[in-house]
């Protein structure tokens, strides 16, 4: 059943292919055609698959999402939109999948740092592109990533050079503004050797269903800092696949925000693979209300000695929302000195709320220090009594340790405008609960 | 102000309190010891509404009223604070907003408007003075990463901005280093009055001589076997505790 449905994806290829970006390019018409294959063999990932057990695809196949075949010239609702755009950040915007030149805001970027629709730069200067593209995930990673390889319309490609400190983050603005659109973009992130930078991709979306795929492929090179920050915030009706791969090379350094927030349904993969002696740190938060499906997936690759992971995700489930955390670390038989802990907790509110959590570690190696913790719980009973003895009455005080617990993963944010528009974010989905802002 | 009647308190059916009386009036100060297991920190959480005990016997008002019949906040609104013996750390949640919130929810309790943003910090900036605390601790998660000290000073912060009338103290000087317990025991002695009241709960005699008790009570085997006056601490730390135990078995 799951690849005849994909079919009708796979039937609708041929009308798009010939306006795809990179057509002339031998080594991109080769992938996406294997990625095509790879993909009509597949379909779309099923239950029966154990990294998608939890989360069941059928509904993007019963839509049938459509691609824009150029970049749209319908007007946007500008004021909407700037709720988004972040001050002090330099902005790389993209409408239903094209990059948007009038949206976008780069003055002023120095001149060596690259900040490119990926359209522009397979047409300018495409051995930049093709040395990157594919390399941090395979096209049989999963068959999101073969979809998103077959079917990608554009994206952003940002390169900071060597021993460039960026001093403004670079946002990545995601934007549908139509009802039934699939947006497929594939975005390329470059922090060459010792430069450091702060990214934020943002995911928006008119109130209707649509799907956003997207795969961003990361290189940390040696000794670089980059710290990224995910929010996703699609419609309650979307579908939302993003996928995020990490190369880090030599002492790379890689921090990772990921706030889970919108969609109807949403799967997201963070995988990354460590170099010698990296360092990367993976936050994430996730909050479901109504019927939203919130599936997040980890893996940290530990593939050489002494490098450090540290991971802490946390959920928030309320009315008939699912959660899932799947987070695995691997460490290869040559990761010796590996230091990595996983933690994964989790607050069900309601009685209908679910979450499923899998944390797994796969150890080849042996003489590592790796630790991994999961709770699934109501709200703890002495933290309630503290408040209630400090004159909070019992729900205020539930309500006060729901957001707290949200909370301590926004206060991780330094960076101001993103900070706020986190907890805005946060405080919008729970509004019956009368939290305010001024807990904190 | 406080009266406890023959009070007896059950945990899942095993009785733990087996009829205490105590009576505290307006500015004294009480202070209960007792061995480990002898029903101490069940009578601080009786009184301060912790919920899993039953009072099987037995009455406790406080100025006139039913207390065990009242919400625990309405308990703290009403003027009893209990400092705790293990205060819980809350991340996410910053100790100078619930210093506000539980300030402006005593004031509306009492009739009263929200407190001035400014007459707030300004109280608040010379309690912290008061317990030698650095300002910064404000703007923490509540009691979150704080050592043993900086814990317990934290609960007498918070006494001493909501004055309450009722002041338990549950073993606030166990953990605490010889400076940090003087520096808690200056901060209670700062907010002494003749209208508020103490009720101490500790294991060692040490507290006792910085903070002066007008009674000492012995507490053993769920019952007051013992009271009497500050001396009586005095004994009992060179006695030791089943010097009273064994009066009470003969």
């Amino acid at each position: 059943m799951t690849t005849q449905t994909a079919s009708r994806y796979t039937a609708e290829y041929s009308k798009i292919e010939a306006k795809l970006p990179g057509g002339s390019l031998p080594w991109l018409l080769e992938l996406r055609n294997d990625a095509l294959k790879q993909f009509s063999g597949r379909g779309f990932p099923s239950l029966r698959e154990e990294e998608w057990r939890y989360t069941n695809v059928s509904s993007i196949e019963k839509n049938l999402f459509e691609p824009r075949l150029e970049p749209s010239d319908q007007q946007i609702d500008k004021d909407w939109l700037k709720n988004y755009c972040l001050a002090d950040c330099w902005q790389i915007v993209l409408v239903d999948g094209y990059y948007s030149a009038e949206l976008s805001n780069l003055a002023g970027i120095p001149k060596n740092v690259t900040i490119k629709s990926l359209n522009e730069l397979l047409d300018a200067d495409a051995e930049q592109v093709e040395s990157y593209f594919g390399k941090a995930v395979s096209i049989d990673e999963h068959s999101f990533v073969a979809f998103n390889t077959a079917w990608f319309g554009d994206g952003a490609f940002i390169r900071i050079p060597a021993k460039t400190l960026l001093d403004k983050p670079v946002q990545l603005l995601h934007v549908v503004t139509d009802p039934n659109r699939l947006a497929a973009t594939r975005n390329l992130v470059i922090a060459e050797s010792m430069a450091q930078a702060q990214m934020i991709e943002t995911y928006v979306g008119v109130d209707q269903a649509y799907l956003s795929a997207a795969v961003t492929e990361v290189f940390v090179e040696p000794n670089a800092d980059l710290t990224m920050f995910k929010l996703q915030c699609e419609s309650e009706k979307a579908y939302h696949f993003g996928g995020t791969y990490v190369k880090q090379s030599r002492d790379a350094r890689f921090s990772h925000h990921n706030f889970a927030f919108g969609s109807l349904l949403a799967r997201s993969d963070i995988h990354v693979d460590l170099g010698h002696a990296s360092e990367c740190n993976l936050n994430g938060l996730y909050l479901g209300i109504k019927r939203q499906h919130l599936d997040n997936h980890t893996r940290i690759n530990h593939l050489e000695p002494y490098a450090v992971s540290r991971e802490v995700y946390k959920g928030v489930l309320d009315d008939r929302a699912r959660g899932v955390f799947q987070g695995r670390v691997v460490v290869a038989e040559d990761a010796q000195k590996t230091d990595s802990e996983m933690n994964n907790r989790n607050l069900l509110l309601s009685n209908d709320a679910e979450v499923d959590t899998k944390p797994q570690l796969e150890i080849y190696a042996d003489d590592v220090k790796c630790a991994h913790g999961v709770t699934v719980g109501q709200l703890d009973e002495k933290s309630v009594f503290y408040l209630q003895s400090r004159c909070v009455d019992e729900e205020t005080a539930r309500n006060m340790l729901t957001f707290a617990f949200a909370n301590e993963m926004v206060t991780k944010i330094k960076q101001k405008s993103l900070h706020d528009l986190v907890l805005a974010e946060v405080l919008k989905r729970f509004p019956q609960r009368g939290i305010t802002q001024d807990w904190l | 102000m406080l009266n406890i009647e023959n009070l007896h308190v059950s945990v899942v059916d095993k009785p733990i309190l087996k009829g205490i009386n105590l009576q505290v009036k307006p500015g004294e100060i009480h202070a209960i010891m007792g061995p480990n297991g002898s029903g101490k920190s069940t009578l601080s959480h009786v009184l301060s509404g912790k919920s899993g005990y039953t009072v099987t016997q037995g009455q406790v008002t406080y100025e006139g009223k039913d207390l065990t019949e009242m919400a625990p906040e309405i308990r703290a609104r009403e003027g009893v604070f209990l400092a705790f013996q293990y205060p819980v750390e809350i991340p996410g949640v910053s100790n100078i907003y619930l210093l506000k919130a539980a300030l402006n929810s005593i004031r509306k309790h009492h009739g009263l408007s929200e407190v001035d943003a400014m007459d707030f910090l300004t109280l608040i900036k010379e309690k912290v003075r008061l317990l030698e605390m650095d300002e910064r601790f404000l703007y923490r998660a509540v009691n979150e990463g704080f050592s043993g000290g900086e814990k317990k000073r934290n609960e007498i912060l918070q006494m001493a901005v909501l004055e309450p009338k009722l002041c338990i103290l549950d073993e606030t000087d166990s953990g605490l280093d010889i400076d940090a317990l003087k520096v808690v025991a200056e901060g209670v002695n700062s907010i002494r009055s003749p209208e508020r009241s103490f009720v101490m709960i500790t294991h060692y005699q040490r507290l006792l001589d910085y903070i002066k008790p007008d009674f000492v009570h012995v507490l053993a085997h769920g019952q007051i076997v013992k009271s009497g006056g500050p001396e009586l601490a005095l004994e009992l730390e060179e006695k030791g505790y089943s010097w009273v135990e064994n009066k009470q078995a003969a």
